[in-house]
């Protein structure tokens, strides 16, 4: 045996992208995870000396903590508006909108629309944890249907308010997007798929090839009221059957 | 001595604001400013600029603030609705410093009102208009050559204090053309590396955020700041015209296309005898008061005239108290006040 193979091999560590500091996401909160996978990807492309992200209103308003990169502060659902302006004075740097349900589908549905429709060359990454988490578990435009929360205390009633929206079916009624992928952080085999789709929303950025979307499903379990385990368990029996998994584009 | 040009108000807002740098403009269509969008949407291109017509007032208010974070000289226009909209927009540039021009040429309202000119957005650019304690520099132009000179120095001190800058002029000065000497590319450059996000190379990662928790660098302390830089905005940039103010004995304070009709009844009032002089506030903030306490002091009256409902008055009566009588005239829904009314004001005191 050489010295060398009796080395003890790091495998896993923090991105350089990820700051070290305690976190403030509750315990099974799937935040964590999603900005591990972006941080590990603007790792990979050794981006992070050129990335800007834009920080949304809701529970991930202080990404900027985590990541060991320029913050930028958007209004409530008004991150891809300031995003395409950071882009347009900026088209070699990496800019990454993180946004929430209650961002993206519901106060800022004109700009995620539009940006993608525009083609803008940034990446979206969309948590979808089917409820507003920062002010306390309202009801979000992806609630599922019976869903009980905050402001919908006897179940999501659709005759009364809608049927959930699914992002990523509506911008794949566009022209524009180059990739667009629904994923899931529940478990190990769907994190590593998410990786997959992570990378290759920024990967196109980087290489100019325009919009990009991974929408994540989440877990909230402070706001669901459930244990992490029975959070990561309901996302994979009542969220997935409404929002199915995959890839609606590649290009 | 560059040539005089013809330009309608609006073009002349469109063309300063490239020489003065500006490359990033962004629109949403509104009457009576979409001469601006027209303008920049065939120019931006021949100067290696972007024109974007953006989503909503919304959208185009915080595309400015991207493109001004990431050390742009950016701009947006409208007109009083779509002003409205904007105020979120406006708020977070305040709550960020970040600088930005904002052009509201106004028409009347309340709600959707008309499209013609008026002065009825004065309380909502200099007392606030969205949420928290801030100010914008906002500046009246009252001809199209004013248009253009104060757009270039709007970009100056919009730089210079990192704030937000409003022209605040009106459908009428918008539409109107008049010869104009085009301002000169502005020689100042103002060097933004310590402070924009362009990605964290060779230097800490930087974080531009209202957000504010945590108590030792709280919102209280932001506020302190941004008080500060008011207050020597107040001490520094405050412009105003005097026009026949030496030996008058009746004194009219209007601003923008107001002033401009009262400058002409000064004149007939001038030519039949009458010792009348005009105040013209250029910056509506910060106000002129000062300014205004010493020439207005043993004036037998001061009248204000303005395209509204009595809005500007305020700031002149916190300026003179009751060391002055004060008179006003104004008319709402985008109708131009009358030269013949101001002469008929001022006839029995002059």
């Amino acid at each position: 045996m050489t010295s060398e193979s009796t080395k003890a091999k790091r495998v896993f560590s923090r991105p350089e992208t990820l700051t070290d500091v305690p976190t403030h996401y509750c315990p099974g909160c799937g935040h964590g995870i999603i900005h591990r996978l972006m941080a590990q990807v603007i790792d990979e492309l050794g981006m992070r000396e050129k990335t800007i992200v834009i920080a949304p209103v809701g529970c991930a308003v202080l990404i900027y903590d985590y990541i060991n990169a320029d913050g930028l502060e958007a209004a409530h659902g008004r991150a891809p508006a300031v995003a395409t302006g950071v882009k347009r004075v900026l088209p070699d740097r990496l800019v990454i909108s993180y946004q929430g349900d209650g961002d993206l589908l519901a106060i800022g549905t004109a700009e995620t629309v539009h940006s993608a429709n525009r083609g803008e060359n940034i990446t979206i990454l969309f948590v979808n944890n089917a409820i507003y988490g920062m002010t306390g578990g309202q009801m979000a435009p992806t609630s599922l249907a019976g869903q009980k929360t905050k402001t919908s205390p006897y179940g999501r009633n659709p005759a009364d308010v809608g049927m959930p929206i699914r992002a990523c079916e509506l911008l794949n009624t566009l022209e524009a997007p180059v990739f667009i992928e629904r994923c899931s952080v529940h478990d190990v085999p769907h994190i590593l798929k998410a990786k997959r789709a992570t990378r290759k929303a920024i990967e196109n950025q980087v290489k100019g090839r325009g919009f990009s979307f991974v929408e994540y499903l989440s877990m909230c379990p402070t706001n669901w009221g459930m244990n992490p385990q029975a959070a990561a368990d309901w996302v994979a029996k009542e969220m997935i059957p409404y929002y199915p998994l995959g890839n609606f584009r590649d290009r | 001595m560059a040539e005089p040009v013809l330009m309608r108000g609006n073009e002349a807002i469109a063309e300063a604001a490239i020489i003065a740098g500006c490359r990033y403009y962004f629109a949403y269509p509104i009457t009576p400013q979409n001469e601006i969008a027209a303008y920049m949407a065939s120019r931006m291109p021949q100067v290696d600029g972007t024109f974007l017509q953006a989503e909503s007032e919304i959208a185009s208010i915080n595309m400015v603030l991207g493109a001004s974070a990431a050390g742009a000289r950016a701009m947006t226009s409208s007109s009083s609705p779509g002003i409205s909209l904007k105020q979120e927009g406006l708020s977070y540039l305040a709550g960020t410093e970040l600088p930005a021009l904002v052009v509201n040429m106004m028409r009347g309202g309340p709600g959707l009102g008309n499209i013609a000119g008026s002065q009825g957005d004065y309380f909502q650019a200099t007392k606030g208009g969205g949420h928290g304690d801030y100010h914008m520099i906002v500046l009246a132009p009252a001809s199209v050559q004013e248009l253009a000179d104060l757009t270039v120095e709007a970009f100056d001190l919009s730089d210079r204090y990192r704030i937000v800058t409003m022209i605040m002029g009106d459908g009428f000065l918008g539409q109107m053309s008049e010869s104009l000497v085009l301002p000169q590319p502005p020689t100042k450059r103002y060097d933004k590396s310590s402070w924009i996000l362009d990605g964290a190379s060779g230097r800490d990662p930087r974080i531009i955020a209202s957000l504010r928790l945590r108590p030792e660098n709280g919102v209280e302390q932001i506020n302190l700041r941004l008080q500060e830089k008011y207050r020597k905005i107040e001490a520094k940039e405050t412009r105003f015209e005097c026009y026949q103010c030496q030996d008058a004995e009746v004194l009219l304070v209007a601003f923008g296309l107001s002033a401009r009709i009262c400058k002409a009844a000064v004149n007939r009032l001038r030519a039949a005898g009458s010792k009348v002089g005009l105040f013209r506030p250029i910056t509506l903030w910060p106000f002129p008061s000062l300014e205004l306490l010493q020439r207005a002091r043993g004036m037998k009256k001061v009248l204000v005239v303005e395209m509204n409902a009595g809005q500007m008055l305020e700031d002149v009566r916190l300026a003179l108290g009751d060391k002055v009588e004060i008179e006003f005239y104004g008319r709402m829904g985008a109708m131009l006040v009358e030269e013949e009314e101001i002469i008929k004001r001022i006839g029995k005191n002059s």
